[in-house]
């Protein structure tokens, strides 16, 4: 066949190799090799500063923390690549959690079925703003953000006098308070290694059996063997302190299921579709605006599952779950971690990258007890600075095209 | 090529198409047919009607009166579902392509192809068919330009995206194609490329509609000539046997001697 056509991952040798790197840095699609630079070189930075910061219980607790950033945010990319925003995403969070605790302490009811409530009001919420937004065309970031006052209004109301609910010792608390044996551990690691290199080797095979060209072997082993570090690393300083813990299980799954969802259906096709060009998506029959309300219920749904995990957490809820900066950390996240603000581009795993660098940034601020006025100044400064890099390698993408 | 007899009715036809814009009114009572294996260059002035006519046809813009006959019978066009469901495909002026998708995404837009056996209850998208066949239809259009699939179409040039648009628009096999100024942003060779294009698309015996500006082009490709004008047909040639002259006399609308080939239609 067309022995001329090329695919991206063919590479002559480590020159070129080095070179499709770059060129990708220069137009801003090399997102995780950039944002793992950013990582190693803040990591760097505060274990100088202070040398508890990689220790294995500070990492534990870094997971801890940002998984329900994490959560939110995978949502918030979702939202992000329909070219949409979703500034309600924390006061939901507090909503639905407030809701959950409510049901649970004053109620009496199954926490499991508590937390599939607050899912649903989640759901709910989020029918709600797609309507608004699709049905009288009104801009995402304006249904989201009344919404946003009015969502926190209602938590108030549903904690009513007391202002904070303590969860105590159940399903919900568990959650981010289970830790997996260093042998189930490894057993995950392993399985996680396995599944990735199986899917991919298969994957290459089918496309070789049909007659397509396939990359370079050593590609794909160079990519295998960085995942597989990383699931190594991670488990082995998981194990030096309470082991793997649950909820890290959980925001993997989690964002392997909404990264299947965007990259390997039609669905998913059909968000870059209408984030790329929604004029063309709907010439081209999809039904732009079931893509958008679907979208937003997701994102409600999942800024929800984050408040839940926050109050597991914190095992309680109170007035301020979801407040404070929740809302700029979940969003800024994903894309410092190179998803577009502007629609179309970007990755379900931007969602956890950029959870890491957020937090990882905020947790060494609270190792060196930094003053809360410099932290804020920083969080923004490196939010404008990733959007500012996006904002002009788009630029440059967007002129290559040009002959 | 094409002897339209009287009797046989055309592959598509429209009568009395209107269509109103709050008080302008973008086409007046237009009728227009196209038939199979043949090349209609749709022509006039800026604002004469002619994307609004075409996309009355692709259904994307609905028209306010007018008649539509698909092979004689008469049909109803009120989405672009209809018009696809029929087998009229369109190349919009705009392309509408999606930058962020590569050329196989974006061929199959809207009809993307599942796996079969069980991953299909996954929704899983059949990438390796889909570019299978992405590179076969590309192949059996001779467009060469397009080196990587896989390549998201906001890189591509000019004409590798109008090449992308028209072969997007040939996968659901459709009857007729409807080409909105395919040229206009084009450079000399990839001109070229795209008049290459439509006359393959004739050679299959599909109707094509082609908008142009550029009167080389659609003496180079078209067999006949529809000239709209303020809204209404003005006039309607054979390219053998018209000059340039008489056809922009036409979309001008000033005066002209009654040369050969030529129709003109009371307005
Ligand atoms: N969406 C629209 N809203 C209002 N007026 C329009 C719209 N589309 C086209 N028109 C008007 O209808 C007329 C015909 O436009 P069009 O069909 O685009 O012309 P052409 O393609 O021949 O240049 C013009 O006067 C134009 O301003
Ligand atoms: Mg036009």
């Amino acid at each position: 066949m067309s022995d001329d056509r090329e695919t991206p991952l063919r590479t002559n040798g480590p020159i070129q190799m080095v070179r499709d790197v770059g060129r990708k840095l220069s137009q801003g699609e090399a997102g995780p090799l950039l944002v793992l630079l950013m990582v190693a070189a803040i990591w760097t930075f505060f274990q100088f500063q202070n040398d508890r910061f990689l220790s294995p219980g500070n990492l534990t607790n870094l997971m801890l923390q940002q998984a329900a950033v994490a959560t939110i945010s995978i949502g918030v990319v979702l939202i992000l690549l329909l070219g949409e925003i979703d500034l309600s995403v924390g006061a939901v969070s507090g909503l639905c959690a407030s809701v959950m605790a409510v049901l649970i302490v004053n109620r009496g009811v199954q926490p499991v079925l508590a937390v599939v409530i607050a899912l649903g009001l989640g759901a709910i919420i989020g029918l709600f703003n797609g309507f608004m937004i699709t049905r009288f065309r009104i801009p995402s970031f304006v249904v989201t953000l009344a919404g946003s006052l009015a969502w926190v209004g209602l938590q108030l109301y549903v904690l009513g006098q007391t202002g904070t609910i303590n969860l105590g010792d159940n399903f919900v608390t568990a959650l981010t308070n289970t830790f997996f044996p260093p042998l189930i551990g490894w057993a995950v690691a392993v399985l996680a290694i396995a599944l990735t290199l199986g899917f991919a080797l298969l994957g290459r095979a089918h496309r070789r059996a049909a007659g397509l060209q396939v990359g370079a072997l050593r590609g794909l082993i160079f990519r295998i063997a960085v995942i597989g570090a990383a699931f190594v690393a991670l488990v082995f300083v998981m194990n030096q302190d309470r082991g793997l813990p649950l909820v890290v299980v959980i925001v993997f799954a989690l964002a392997l299921a909404f990264a299947y969802l965007t990259e390997r259906t039609r669905f998913g096709r059909h968000m870059f579709a209408v984030g790329g060009n929604a004029e063309a998506a709907r010439r081209a029959g999809i039904k732009i605006d079931h893509v958008r309300i679907m979208v937003f219920m997701l994102g409600s749904t999942l800024a929800a599952a984050g408040g839940v995990l926050a109050a597991s957490r914190l095992l309680a809820v109170n007035q301020s779950s979801g407040a404070s900066d929740l809302l700029l950390m979940a969003i800024a996240g994903p894309v410092i971690a190179g998803t577009s603000l502007f629609g179309g581009r970007g990755t379900v795993w931007s969602a956890l990258l950029g959870a890491v660098v957020i937090g990882s940034i905020a947790n060494g601020m609270n190792l060196l007890a930094l003053a809360s006025s410099v932290k804020f100044i920083v969080t923004g400064a490196v939010l404008i600075t990733a959007v500012t890099i996006e904002s002009v390698t788009r630029g440059r993408r967007n002129s290559g095209a040009i002959e | 090529m094409s002897a339209t007899t009287p009797t046989a009715p055309a592959l598509l036809t429209l009568k009395s198409v209107s269509k109103a814009f709050g008080a302008n009114q973008a086409l007046t009572s237009v009728d227009f047919e196209v038939d199979a294996g043949e090349v209609v260059a749709l022509v006039g002035d800026n604002g004469a009607g002619k994307s609004t006519l075409v996309k009355a046809i692709a259904g994307v813009q609905l028209c306010d009166e007018g008649a539509f006959y698909f092979r004689g019978e008469m049909v109803k066009i009120s989405s672009p579902q209809d018009a696809t469901a029929l087998g009229i495909a369109t190349v919009y002026q705009d392309l509408a392509l999606c930058d962020n998708l590569d050329v196989v995404a974006n061929l199959y837009l809207g009809r993307e192809l599942f796996t079969r056996g069980p991953s299909r209850a996954a929704y899983l998208i059949d990438e390796t068919a889909m570019e299978q066949s992405a590179l076969e239809l590309l192949d059996s259009l001779a467009v060469t330009t397009i080196r990587n699939v896989r390549e998201h179409v906001g890189m591509l040039s000019g004409g590798q995206r109008q090449a992308v648009a028209i072969a997007r628009s040939l996968l659901g096999e459709p009857s007729v194609v409807l080409l909105d100024e395919p040229t206009a942003a084009l450079g000399v060779s990839q001109t070229e490329q795209v008049l290459e294009l439509i006359h393959t698309l004739r050679q299959r015996g599909l109707g094509v509609v082609v908008i142009s500006h550029n009167l080389e082009n659609v003496f180079a490709v078209a067999d006949r000539i529809i000239v709209l004008r303020l809204g209404r047909r003005a006039a309607t040639f054979d390219v053998r046997g018209v000059s340039r002259e008489d056809v922009v006399s036409a979309i001008t609308g000033a005066e002209f001697g009654v040369g050969a080939g030529l129709s003109k239609e009371s307005a």
